[in-house]
């Protein structure tokens, strides 16, 4: 459950959103045409990319002097597992609401 | 609401053949939330913080919105993840229409990333898939 943390702050950002999903629809691609696609400037997009990189929603490779970003889909688990979790607590709890809805004096 | 809201959250809507005033008190009075939900000093007071206790721990708590039978919102700290927890209470011929959202983003979040204009729509049909295939 604790390792959704890292993955909502990091994607709670827009510029990082951003970034992630173009990564993710795009493939493979350098800090400078993230750049490009992002409208800010180049250390501020290194610097989101160090968040989605500790989040382990993104990996690079350096090639020549260039870095190389690709996203990593599956460290999108831990979300998705946080969803799931309280997908089944909200249900099991409903269900209890309306039992005491039932017994309620109007 | 658009599936934007649906995916990356938890969304949960029920008709109850109860009015939203009866819902409501069950919502807002300590004594009822602990029949359904967990243990708890809550008061339907904009800033008011409160806990949710179980035996397999706590819940930090701070309410956000009160709108008398309609809207009830407070922040969701548990697992070291802070998320917000919304009701909607919507009147219906027979009763009421419940929904709860919770998000692990937070409000001022969402209002940011609504006028960025990103491809934010294309990465939540990845996420959706994400979570489609834990079912």
């Amino acid at each position: 459950m604790a390792s959704a943390n890292p993955v909502f702050r990091a994607l709670a950002d827009p510029t990082r959103r951003a970034i992630f999903e173009e990564l993710t629809r795009r493939g493979e691609q350098t800090v400078h045409a993230l750049t490009r696609y992002a409208g800010v400037s180049q250390p501020a997009v290194s610097k989101h990319l160090t968040v989605l990189k500790r989040a382990k929603l993104v990996r690079h490779r350096r090639e020549g002097r260039e870095a190389h970003y690709r996203a990593v889909p599956d460290a999108l688990a831990p979300m998705a597992d946080w969803l799931a979790h309280y997908g089944a607590f909200w249900r099991d709890r409903l269900d209890q609401l309306e039992d005491l809805l039932k017994r309620m004096d109007k | 609401m658009t599936n934007t809201t649906a995916t990356r959250s938890v969304v949960i809507e029920r008709e109850v053949p109860h009015p939203p005033d009866k819902v409501w008190r069950a919502l807002t009075e300590g004594q009822l939330i602990e029949e359904w939900l967990m243990k708890n000093d809550f008061q339907p007071v904009v800033g008011h913080r409160f806990k949710l206790s179980a035996d397999w721990g706590s819940v930090d708590c701070e309410v956000l919105t009160v709108e008398l039978n309609k809207t009830l919102s407070y922040t969701w700290g548990a697992y070291g993840l802070e998320s917000v927890v919304t009701w909607t209470l919507t009147p219906t011929s027979t009763g009421t229409h419940l929904r709860l959202e919770q998000s692990g983003f937070r409000e001022d979040q969402q209002q940011a990333y609504k006028g960025a204009g990103y491809g934010w729509q294309n990465f939540l049909g990845k996420l959706e898939g994400v979570v489609g295939g834990l079912d």
